[in-house]
């Protein structure tokens, strides 16, 4: 496959997709809050409730109309894109006349919230009516803080219909109030067949002393957890602090015995290839691109569980086009409009439908392209098995209370 | 006029100081006493309690830093002081070449530059691929997260700071008085530690202001080539802004370590009785 029209390997390049999606403020905190940050100190603005009454909606919505307009901002590599066009977008502009301003403007959860952060605390337009944000807790602060628009379900049918159920009503957004999902990803384990024999399915394998030096560990404290909440059979989302103090002794274990390598940010999928560690934990895209790409690397969900994560997309309570964002966030739900999405993006989507329009535009397809599209519906990656899915736990909602606790239970294991 | 042109001369710079130097540190001086999160905000409490936890807790990571920083100087000193001494006495006509060549990584990123020795170190990489099929090395023995891969990564780094400092120092030795010495039949040993050395000092007192206090600060070598036993005092500040939000900790941390850099340079200064010393590199 030529690697320049590999979308997957683009985005590799283009985006450290994972660097932080779960943190919090962050350079938000650098950029904005740091030069306030003065003699005074930085006031706090948590007055936003999480769930809004119905009247809220209503609320909303009431008076708006559709624009004709709409600016998009997403991450990079992110939409199907054939030269300079996007194709489900020019779909999407006929049907409904709205035309639409297409922006990858996303780098990262924490710098985008540092941007747009300012201009939504004082009520401004960002220039922006839909974008596209990790679970992560910018999302749960701008929830919180009620930067946005709580959505009108009436006008999302297609989402109702196709949405696959694991991804409706998440624990961050019960009810799916604020955010419906643009693409979901999945961590679990990778290893390299060329030093581990045979098949491997447990998380326990992260602590086998067989591997002395050569497990990837993730610099992710909330990622990090997870894995060893999993080895204890504790499900992260009802972890409680005495589960966080066992966990973190689960991990100084490992750590001590000399198993860990390194405590990677997005920089394992390099060494794994190199072989300077053999089994780490990883994220599903990462592993796709590789495999695509003709490495020869296995990955798999442990039998104790894994997580699941997800890039929802978003309306700005500022958006001066909010209804015409609802409708592109219905517009993508069409199970035609997802399978062109899933054909670009490759990472797992939410509508399960397009496995099999999928393989029937590969039935049509011809050579590479069919290769790459059967490569795609069949890829436990894309389209991840039952038996995986029921093991997929989600990361666990962290009150601003728990954060500091939580860090420094677990701080001290990547910050030896 | 004539009066004030000396103060409009220093104007932008100290200017310049002015706002992104002093301001700066006198705002992370405040955020270091107070209390509170980023949500709820912060409030000036006058709390010491922050420095006492961050020495407290993250000791290791400054004692740690603190022998990176003078390991690698040390190295540094050994490397550059035979290299610019060959330039600047041996160089010839070509010693701009050579300088030139000192320069060359520079003009490469430094986190690029880091992330080649990955490529080049990787445990099964072009260069310990080859020993070890040949069986000259153990198949389990790495480079890579080690504490010798992050000094040698800090010498790499900070290597030119060394060796420009002490080329300037020794292209101003007058040769007049090394053959002054060879008159007075000094042996060249003699030569090189009673003249030579002595007038080059100046040079490495800049090499080492110029490289200890960068490397014991530096994140980059830890974060890229260490592994969890090589975090230094840097990445840790890193985390505390950037992950933990905790901006007071991480003030704290930040003014502690460059307290202790500024008293370990003037204790420096006062060992080797070279309180003038930055006068006499500078002339």
């Amino acid at each position: 496959m030529d690697l320049r029209s590999n979308p997957a390997f683009l985005r590799g390049l283009t985006q450290s997709r994972k660097v932080s999606r779960r943190d919090a403020f962050r350079i938000a905190g650098m950029s904005v809050a740091g030069l306030a940050l003065a003699a005074c100190g930085v006031q706090g603005r948590g007055t936003g409730t999480a769930t809004p009454s119905p009247d809220a909606v209503a609320a909303y919505w009431a008076g708006k109309k559709r624009n004709g307009t709409l600016r998009f901002a997403n991450w990079p590599l992110y939409i199907d894109k054939e030269g300079s066009k996007y194709p489900s977008l020019e779909l999407f502009e006929k049907e409904m006349g709205i035309s639409v301003t297409y922006q990858e403007a996303i780098q990262e959860n924490a710098t985008w919230f540092g941007k747009i952060q300012p201009q939504l605390a004082a009520g401004h337009d960002i220039g922006f009516d839909l974008m596209v944000m990790s679970n992560s807790i910018q999302l749960n602060r701008a929830i919180q803080l009620g930067y946005l628009a709580p959505l009108d379900h009436s006008k999302l049918p297609n989402f109702a219909s196709n949405a696959a159920a694991k991804v409706k009503n998440p624990i961050w957004d019960l009810g799916n109030t604020y955010t419906v999902p643009w693409t979901v990803g999945v961590t679990g384990i990778a290893y390299n067949p060329k030093y581990i024999d045979g098949e491997i399915t447990s998380v326990h394998e992260l602590w086998n002393s067989k591997y002395k030096g050569k497990v990837g560990m993730m610099q992710d404290t909330q990622e990090l957890a997870n894995f060893a909440f999993f080895a204890l059979g504790i499900d992260p989302d009802k972890s409680t602090q005495a589960d966080w103090e066992r966990a973190a002794a689960k991990l100084k274990e490992q750590r001590e015995a000399g198993l860990v390598r390194k405590y990677y940010e997005n920089d394992y999928v390099d060494a794994l290839v190199r072989g300077d560690i053999w089994i780490t934990m990883a994220w599903s895209g990462d592993i796709f691109q590789q495999v695509a790409e003709g490495q020869d690397l296995k990955f798999y969900v442990p039998d104790e569980g894994g997580t699941i994560w997800t890039d929802n997309m978003c309306i700005p309570n500022t958006a001066a086009n909010p209804v015409d964002a609802l409708a592109l966030m219905d517009f993508v739900y069409k199970p035609e409009i997802a399978t062109m999405l899933v054909e670009y993006i490759n990472y797992i989507t939410p509508v399960p439908l397009t496995k099999d329009l999928v393989l029937a535009n590969a039935a049509k397809a011809k050579g590479e392209d069919k290769k790459s599209l059967e490569l795609i519906a069949n890829s436990p990656l894309i389209y991840p098995s039952e038996a995986d899915q029921s093991r997929l736990r989600v990361f666990k909602t962290l009150t601003i209370a728990e954060e500091k606790p939580f860090e420094s239970a677990f701080q001290p294991i990547v910050q030896g | 006029m004539k009066r004030l042109t000396p103060y409009l001369l220093v104007l932008p710079g100290g200017l310049w100081l002015l706002a992104f130097l002093v301001v700066p540190i006198i705002f992370m001086a405040s955020v270091s006493t107070q209390e509170g999160d980023v949500v709820n905000g912060f409030v000036q409490t006058f709390n010491v309690g922050n420095y006492v936890q961050a020495i407290g807790d993250f000791h290791t990571q400054f004692l740690r830093s603190a022998g990176y920083g003078l390991a690698g100087t040390a190295i540094a000193i050994l490397l550059a002081y035979p290299m610019a001494y060959w330039i600047a006495f041996k160089g010839g006509a070509r010693k701009s070449t050579y300088l030139l060549l000192v320069l060359l990584p520079f003009f490469v990123s430094f986190v690029l530059r880091t992330v080649s020795w990955k490529f080049m170190l990787a445990d099964d990489g072009i260069l310990l691929g080859p020993l070890k099929a040949i069986g000259l090395l153990p198949e389990d023995f790495h480079v890579l997260q080690t504490t010798a891969a992050v000094i040698g990564g800090l010498v790499y780094n900070y290597l030119a700071f060394m060796v420009l400092p002490i080329y300037v120092a020794l292209e101003r030795v007058d040769h007049r008085l090394v053959e002054a010495a060879r008159d007075l039949y000094a042996s060249r040993l003699g030569t090189f530690t009673k003249v030579v050395l002595p007038l080059s000092l100046p040079g490495v007192f800049a090499g080492v202001l110029m490289t200890f206090v960068p490397m014991t600060a530096d994140y980059v070598n830890a974060a890229v080539l260490g592994g969890p036993e090589n975090t230094m005092i840097g990445n840790v500040i890193q985390t505390q802004y950037l992950v933990g939000n905790d901006y007071p900790v991480g003030a704290a941390l930040s003014l502690t370590l460059m307290a202790a850099t500024l008293i370990g340079v003037f204790a420096y200064a006062r060992a080797l009785g070279t309180e003038n010393v930055l006068a006499a590199a500078a002339r």
